[in-house]
């Protein structure tokens, strides 16, 4: 923890961050009015993403390249892993929310519904369920017909997305290992391999869910059990999504010859964020598709 | 690193500005600003309130008036207030150049205006702003328009503030400390900030995952709040109090912290029990985790759940009474002086333990019955919230402004300022506890007759302590133009690293790190 003598880094005075403030308040704005059904709001969507993400793209080449001409001490790179971690454990926290509604509406809200003879006599509740005035849920894999759904089984693509998630935690590591015997090959090689996992992954789920509203009868809206299906499941996609782009950055970064045996927070960085995706999804694949 | 006081000056400095100092004060100020714009909707609230009948506003721009006062005042003054001390504070403290993440920094408090913009948009919004309360409870939040959805969105900016600026807060103690500057030889202030942060990591997500929840039952279909399709409008409460009660003890520990720093200074003395101080900041934070359905009893939940969060509730007096007698014992045979900071801390602390004993009776789950939802609950909080934390904010400023400008306030100006917030504060809420043992509802423009008299003295009150606001105001702007120069260890019994270096503090300050014994 000691202090280095006056080598620790401080950046000069920047504009990206306000900058980007300015994209996340136009993104926020168009959100609200695009939610309310006004149609600048798509628009100033666009407009505020497209700030963040050439903002991002300014902002961390700054630190890529000051990284590269070896600005940073040890005590910096310190700075960057404990950021890294603690971002990392504020996810978690938000995935937490999701999951204890998960629990609370299994376990609590559900038997309570069903117990309770005067609010809706003849509920029986269960789960999965699309609540007493919802869907009726029916055996998985049969044709739903009219205000029924079948509800997402585990043993098809999700038990295959299991698997190709975890096989891209390996394949990352053995990058990481090529990384750290300075074999710029198996670098480059396994990330790529990790991140066509990432890909195929990410398609599976696209193709699950259009099945899923297609001929399933599942949406958001089959009450509470598609409403957390959907929500926790598409928040994790969307964590897969940016890890796989922070994949591809450092991917690009590999080939062109950045990071060394010993400084490489940046990858190093990536794979955290990918390990916490996977583990994500394992909770996920317990919880949501198998113990139903 | 570039070791000049050079920066760029005029607008640019304060919008690019990497320096822990800028930011401090940029935070200071927008929460000084936010604590004006919240204490306008409290003088709203306490003019209609000042006669039973509805004289001067709606009962929908009343309850507007209530919901986003509370919200400005806990996430745009309270939060960013703190957070500007530790800006400023916490490298002076631990001999660290600045903060870990310099830029970060800068994001984390450029994100703040713009939330606040969203939320006092809000209220223009037609329909008008949030009106359900700052607990943003279904069903009444999934109606409203879209002045509903300015807010949510704000809320989830903020959040992005605090997280960033949390972030950056823990990787600065772990990380940046002095040499010898170990552990458990921090000041208290850094000690109560690194388990503050934690906390906001810890929760703020989870508010963030009700307000989506929120978010998707009004626009999207689901039905996470909705019993018809299987969701429980309870269930937000149940995830809200998970943030919710962590988060009192954000707003209330870095203020735990301004009063280790201060009573010590004024009674010539150490702090008493230091060890105990960073246990019991400690159990405080991980009992915030387990006690969060006292804030439900009434809501029918089963007995044993009753019980649980009765008995964990209690519990929280006892870490909280260490804190309370180790200041008492700091004091005790000290060599005493009152300046302004003092009478603060001590009538931060004595008030605070005022708002924790009714904290204490609002904790016994049969007596809640009577109390939930009524005048002594706003009575309680605004003791602790109030007398905690924003009286520790005004006794830090004025404590650390002579090493923040270089000049001493005045006297007797900071002297008057703490007594008539005493008795504002005091006449407003004293007889509010009387207003809610004898049934007046929190929340309501209108009463019936017999509340009248405490109204009108807790109106009384609520507009000294606005008024005492604009002096406190009028003495900082002076105290930033000019005044006594300040010597470089300012008070006679102040200990720390803070007080090592020249009064103002030079921009750039421990560039070498200074060796701590």
């Amino acid at each position: 923890m000691s202090a280095a003598k006056g080598s620790y880094y401080l950046p000069e005075p920047s504009p990206w961050p306000v900058i980007t403030s300015v994209g996340v308040f136009v993104l926020a704005l168009g959100f609200i009015l695009f939610m309310n059904s006004i149609s600048a709001g798509s628009w100033l969507m666009i407009g505020g993403a497209a700030i963040i993400v050439i903002l991002s793209a300014k902002w961390f080449g700054q630190v890529i390249g000051e990284s590269e001409a070896g600005t940073f001490n040890d005590q910096v790179d310190m700075s960057f892993r404990m950021g890294m971690g603690w971002f990392i454990f504020s996810e978690v926290m938000f995935f937490a929310a999701f999951f204890g509604a998960l629990f609370y509406v299994r376990q609590l809200a559900v038997p309570w519904l069903a117990e309770n003879e005067l609010l809706w006599p003849g509920y029986e509740g269960g789960w999965p369920t699309a609540g007493p005035k919802g869907a009726e849920v029916i055996a998985a894999d049969s044709q739903p017909g009219p205000n029924q759904f079948s509800p997402m089984g585990a043993w098809g693509i999700p038990a295959l997305n299991t698997l190709i998630l975890l096989t891209s935690g390996f394949t990352v590591t053995m990058a990481h290992w090529g990384l750290k015997k300075d074999n710029r090959g198996q670098l480059v090689v396994w990330l790529f391999l990790t991140i066509a996992l990432g890909i195929t992954f990410l398609a599976f789920q696209a193709y699950e869910y259009s099945h899923a509203y297609t001929q399933m009868g599942l949406t958001l809206g089959t009450g509470v059990y598609g409403a957390t299906f959907f929500m926790l499941t598409g928040f994790h996609g969307f964590h897969v999504t940016m890890g796989t782009i922070m994949l591809i950055v450092i991917w690009l970064r590999s080939i062109k010859g950045h990071f060394t045996p010993k400084h490489h927070f940046g990858f190093e960085g990536v794979a955290w964020y990918w390990h916490f995706v996977d583990v994500v999804w394992l909770g996920l694949f317990v919880f949501v598709y198998w113990l139903v | 690193m570039s070791a000049h006081d050079s920066h760029p000056t005029g607008l640019s400095r304060w919008l690019f500005t990497t320096n822990h100092k800028d930011i401090g004060t940029l935070y200071l100020w927008f929460s000084f600003t936010m604590f004006l714009v919240g204490g306008a909707m409290a003088m709203i609230i306490r003019a209609e309130l000042w006669q039973p009948g509805l004289q001067l506003v709606e009962p929908h721009f009343f309850n507007q008036m209530t919901t986003v006062h509370a919200l400005v005042m806990v996430f745009g003054a309270v939060m960013p207030a703190f957070t500007g001390l530790a800006n400023w504070q916490l490298p002076l403290m631990i001999g660290a150049p600045d903060m870990a993440l310099p830029r970060l920094n800068n994001w984390s408090f450029w994100l703040l205006p713009f939330a606040a913009t969203l939320l006092v948009l809000s209220l223009f919004m037609p329909g008008g702003g949030p009106a359900a309360g700052w607990t943003l409870y279904p069903p009444l939040t999934v109606q409203g328009g879209m002045g509903m959805d300015f807010t949510i969105l704000a809320v989830h900016i903020l959040g992005m503030s605090s997280i960033l600026g949390s972030i950056n807060i823990i990787a600065t103690i772990l990380n940046m400390r002095a040499p010898g500057m170990t552990l458990m030889k921090m000041p208290l202030f850094v000690w109560t900030w690194l388990i503050t942060a934690f906390l906001l990591l810890a929760s703020i997500p989870v508010l963030a995952g009700a307000v989506t929840m929120l978010l998707t039952d009004r626009h999207f279909g689901t039905h996470f709040f909705d019993a018809a399709g299987g969701g429980d409008p309870v269930m937000f409460q149940h995830i809200f109090w998970f943030f919710g009660h962590p988060e009192v003890y954000i707003l209330v520990l870095p203020a735990f912290g301004v009063f280790s720093q201060i009573i010590p200074t004024f009674a010539r003395k150490p702090l008493f029990g230091y060890t105990s101080m960073v246990f019991a900041t400690a159990t405080i934070a991980f009992l915030s985790f387990i006690v969060w359905a006292h804030h439900m009893y009434t809501v029918g939940m089963p007995m044993a759940g009753e019980l649980f969060f009765m008995y964990s509730t209690m519990l929280i007096a006892v870490p909280t009474g260490v804190k309370i007698f180790n200041w008492m014992a700091t004091m005790w045979r000290g060599s005493m002086t009152f300046e302004t900071p003092m009478l603060y801390a001590i009538a931060g602390v004595f008030l605070f333990a005022v708002g924790g004993v009714t904290g204490l009776m609002l904790s016994i789950t049969p007596a809640d019955f009577q109390y939930h939802d009524t005048y002594f609950v706003v009575a309680h909080f605004h003791y602790t919230i109030f007398a905690g934390s924003v009286l520790a904010l005004m006794g830090a400023a004025y404590y650390w402004i002579p090493k923040w400008t270089g000049h001493m306030y005045n006297e007797t100006l900071g002297k008057t300022h703490f007594w008539l917030t005493m008795i504002g504060f005091n006449l407003t809420f004293f007889p509010q506890h009387f207003l809610g043992l004898a049934g007046m509802p929190r929340r309501i423009p209108d009463y019936a007759l017999q509340f009248t008299e405490f109204n009108q003295w807790s109106s009384v009150g609520a507009f000294i302590l606005g008024a005492a606001q604009l002096l406190w105001l009028y003495i900082l702007i002076k105290t930033v133009k000019g005044g006594e120069k300040a010597t470089d260890k300012v008070w006679e019994g102040a200990e720390g690293l803070e007080w090592t270096v020249p009064s103002p503090a030079p921009y750039h300050t421990f560039s070498t790190p200074p060796q701590v014994r």
